[in-house]
């Protein structure tokens, strides 16, 4: 049961780092229009910041510091060279150009820091576990992180829809002319939404840091999977992506912990450990699979938007 | 029995009822027009009946059957057919390669995997004579792309002839055409009064008084009167849901 | 045309007089990637389908052949049946595992359109690997290798790079001529016009979804042709193959060469793995010793120029013909 309680939470803090990074990708397509591959590297230059930071400072908040002004220049500057060419173009060119991107941060991240993974330490301030239930210790610095996350997502949630700013980009993307012609600079508008999606990827960067190692190609292992929870919770909307996030988060976690071990229960014991291996890791998509049988349109369509 | 029977059919867009108990008769042979101001649901009720829409609630019985049941690319083989407001053809296809897919697909499925397709003598001298009701035939191996758009709008009533329709929907048909060629279609409307039934949604007034038996009048997602020609220009509602005004001019 | 053949069926001669016999391996991978691309080709550039997961399949096909000829190596069954190292066998029952495969991969991305569809065919591309990778039997992250060497083909042998070489022409000979017998027909008129119209063609009473699946399958079937001969060339498999950036790399070929022309993926796939063998060497050649190991440093923006600028692909240039209307992708 403490097991349980633990993945769960696990889960959830996945499911919150799944969150930060889609987010910003669900935002930028649903209301800019754009795909954008290489929106995990900018989750990877989030860690890498960090990590140089604190290896440089020596301190872990310095280094977390270092990451947002870094993920925000890299979006600044992706946007404006590459990004902004993409608007009028179709899907297939913007994979594209997304993809070779991906190829030149990569090589440059090599370049710059060699191909062994960093690693990023806690402070011992966050090292400790706290006693949330009697008898279950969970480490505080995940909880933190689940707690930053809701947090960020409901400022978001409020930012889009309740805010000027969070109005005008939605009637951006249907209106374009429109908006301009009432004097709002929409290119302006567009390059900060895509500097507040860099940001949220390049926090959940650096927030993973400690937890996963900090390696080149880490950007790409998360990005799909942010897919995922897009295509599940339906793309353009913040809600959509926080239902999918959680959901993903938590069954790829509870998948992973569980599903080798509840098959050993059915089925006899090699089958169980060979297809529990292979299984475990493709929980999600197996999910994914399910909700396109059932329900092809996502578990929480946004109505009316431009698929 | 009507051809086409839409019952009390609803639907709804969030807030705005696009439909709003919409009930209307199509009688076979008869070329039925339907006009609205701008706004009343015309581009719903075409989805609604084309299958790329589904209605909350409400009847269409096309033909005696449940056209709900049968989804988007079934219902021109019950012989629904509809064009487009925009034009829209297969642009790289020649006219006649337009025309032939749609024989093509008349004869069943498409699973053939070697013989040429350009070879089909038989389709294509078929397809050619669709061209020629249309007065396409000279522009037969023009790319569609290529065509004026006033020929476009011929390539697409041949593609819909070659369906052999019970019931043609026509979108707004004159969109964008100068008089001679409206006077064109109106011709061509002509012609094909009495052997194909037609669902004609217009703005051209002249055109649509001048070839149509009935007349119903959409307006806010409801019909508010259904009659002959002559009668629904007097109507005096109708006149104000338009106009504001006591008659609807008509140039002639 | 003719003369070409003559020159490419003569190459391994060629390769000899030069001294530079590994030209002819290099050159099989060529044709083996080519047919590879040649099957994307028929999703992204004649059914409109842009699939980002297409490497899957050939993995499929690749493993399926190293996992046979391993069972046969081992002499061990695979669910009661023996392994073996038959060409003959092998090599059709890798398409068919791939073609399957496609079946039930693009059965559920099919029910999806634009975007997602991309982003779906990803996943499920990604989801193989994973699987893959964690068949510790077949070597999981390591790989397998075919301890026996390559496939048996009666009246070849493989082993013989030279004729790898032949049977690889071959393969792409036929299976581009096949593809283009099926671009005539009705079959085929069917998909290009789903891709220049799918509205369209519902409105005139075509379901757009059983053709779809048909084209998955078949391309599907066809890149399982590749990983199989592919197999066999590095006489290895591993879950790389599965990599989704290799289902990136196909797609480029498949833009590189110019969408939906005959010659496009192969002039695409001689291009992209010509840069990708030679982009180093030359470098250290000039010096700039920097990107002669990080050669994907000018390769990632030259693809974006590329995309930006140069649409009509290769073939373009060569033929110095652009393809009329577009809106090949537009929804």
């Amino acid at each position: 049961m403490i097991l349980l309680i633990e993945q769960l939470l696990n889960g959830l803090q996945f499911g919150v780092f799944l969150f930060l990074v889609s987010a910003g990708l669900t935002l930028i397509f649903g209301i800019m229009g754009v795909i954008n591959l290489a929106h995990g590297s900018l989750y990877m230059v989030g860690a890498y910041a960090a990590a140089i930071g604190m290896q440089l400072t020596g301190s872990f908040w310095w280094g977390l510091m270092m990451a947002l002004p870094a993920a925000a220049f890299t979006g600044w500057l992706v946007e404006l060279v590459i990004i902004r060419q993409l608007y009028r173009r179709d899907h297939l060119d913007q994979v594209l150009a997304t993809f070779g991107l991906i190829l030149f941060l990569n090589e440059l991240t090599t370049i710059c820091f060699g191909r062994a993974p960093l690693f990023l330490s806690l402070p011992e301030t966050l090292s400790i576990s706290v006693e949330i239930l009697p008898g279950l210790l969970y480490p505080l610095y995940r909880l933190l992180i689940i707690g930053t996350g809701l947090l960020l997502a409901f400022l978001l949630y409020l930012l889009i829809s309740h805010t000027r700013v969070g109005m005008l980009l939605r009637a951006g993307t249907t209106h374009r002319e429109m908006v301009e012609v009432l004097g709002v600079n929409l290119t302006l508008l567009n390059t900060g939404l895509f500097v507040l999606g860099a940001l949220l990827a390049g926090f959940a960067g650096a927030l993973a840091g400690p937890l996963i190692s900090v390696e080149v190609g880490m950007g790409e292992n998360v990005l799909i999977l942010c897919f995922v929870c897009i295509v599940i919770g339906g793309l353009g909307s913040i809600r959509g992506a926080l239902f999918g996030a959680l959901l993903i988060g938590m069954v790829d976690t509870l998948g992973r912990a569980f599903l080798a071990s509840g098959l050993r229960l059915i089925l006899p014991l090699e089958f169980a450990d060979s297809i529990g291996a292979a299984l475990s890791s493709m929980s999600v998509y197996l999910l994914m699979a399910l909700v396109l049988i059932f329900r092809p349109q996502g578990i929480l369509p946004v109505l009316g938007r431009v698929r | 029995m009507a051809l086409l029977q839409i019952e009390h059919l609803h639907k709804r867009f969030g807030a705005l009822a696009a439909t709003d108990n919409l009930s209307l008769q199509i009688h076979r042979g008869e070329l039925h027009a339907l006009i609205g101001p701008n706004g009343a649901g015309k581009t719903t009720l075409i989805s609604l009946l084309s299958g790329s829409l589904q209605p909350d609630s409400g009847l269409i019985q096309f033909d005696g059957r449940n056209l709900l049941q049968f989804s988007e690319a079934t219902r021109p083989r019950l012989g629904l057919v509809r064009s487009f407001q925009i034009t829209s053809v297969f642009p790289e296809f020649s006219a006649l390669e337009n025309v032939t897919l749609v024989l093509q697909s008349q004869q069943g499925h498409s699973f053939r995997f070697w013989q040429v397709a350009r070879n089909e003598f038989e389709l294509r001298s078929k397809a050619k004579e669709y061209l020629k009701q249309v007065g396409l035939d000279q522009k037969s191996e023009i790319p569609a792309y290529a065509l004026a758009h006033g020929q476009q709008r011929q390539l697409e009533l041949a593609m819909a002839l070659a369906l052999k329709p019970k019931l043609l929907l026509l979108d707004e048909p004159m969109a964008g055409m100068g008089p001679e060629e409206s006077l064109k279609v109106v011709e061509l409307l002509q012609q094909l009064k009495g052997k194909i039934t037609m669902l004609l949604i217009e703005h051209d007034m002249d055109a649509v008084f001048s070839v149509a038996d009935r007349v119903s009048v959409l307006v806010y997602g409801h019909v508010i009167a259904t009659s002959t020609p002559s009668e629904i220009r007097k109507n005096t509602e109708v006149c104000s849901a338009y106009l504001g005004e006591h008659e609807i001019p008509v140039a002639n | 045309m003719l003369g070409v053949g003559f020159l490419l069926i003569g190459f391994p001669w060629f390769a000899d007089w030069l001294d530079e016999p590994y030209l002819v391996s290099t050159a099989s991978r060529i044709w083996i990637y080519a047919l590879a691309a040649m099957s994307l080709n028929l999703l992204v550039g004649f059914a409109g389908l842009v699939s980002f997961g297409h490497s899957a399949y050939v993995g499929v096909g690749a493993y399926v052949v190293g996992i046979l000829a391993w069972h046969q190596y081992e002499e061990t069954n695979f669910l009661g049946l023996p392994g073996t190292l038959e060409g003959f066998i092998s090599i059709p029952f890798a398409m068919i595992v791939s073609g399957i495969v496609a079946l039930g991969i693009g059965s559920l991305c099919l029910r999806t359109r634009g975007i997602y569809f991309i982003m779906i065919t990803l996943a499920f591309a990604q989801m193989l690997f994973y699987f893959f990778v964690s068949l510790e039997q077949y070597g999981g992250d390591d790989g397998l290798m075919m301890m026996a060497g390559r496939n048996k083909i009666p009246g070849l042998d493989l082993g013989e790079d030279r004729q790898m070489y032949w049977l690889s022409l071959v393969a792409l000979g036929l299976v581009t001529w096949f593809l283009r017998r099926l671009s005539m027909s009705r079959f085929g008129m069917v998909l290009h016009a789903l891709r220049q119209n799918e509205t369209r063609l519902k409105a005139i009473g075509v379901p757009p979804y059983p053709y779809m699946l048909v084209a998955f399958v078949i391309a599907g079937a066809l890149a399982g042709l590749s990983g199989a001969l592919l197999t066999n060339h590095m006489e290895f498999v591993s879950p790389d193959f599965l990599h989704w950036t290799r289902s990136g790399d196909l797609l480029i070929m498949v833009i590189l060469g110019g969408i939906g022309t005959w010659t496009g993926p192969i002039l695409g796939a001689i291009v992209f793995l010509l840069l990708e063998e030679f982009l180093p060497l030359l470098f250290q050649e000039i010096g700039l010793y920097l990107f002669s190991e990080h050669w994907r440093l000018v390769f990632g923006p030259l693809l974006i120029c590329i995309v930006l600028f140069a649409k009509g692909g290769l073939h373009a240039l060569v033929f110095k013909q652009m393809k009329g209307v577009h809106g090949a992708f537009a929804n």
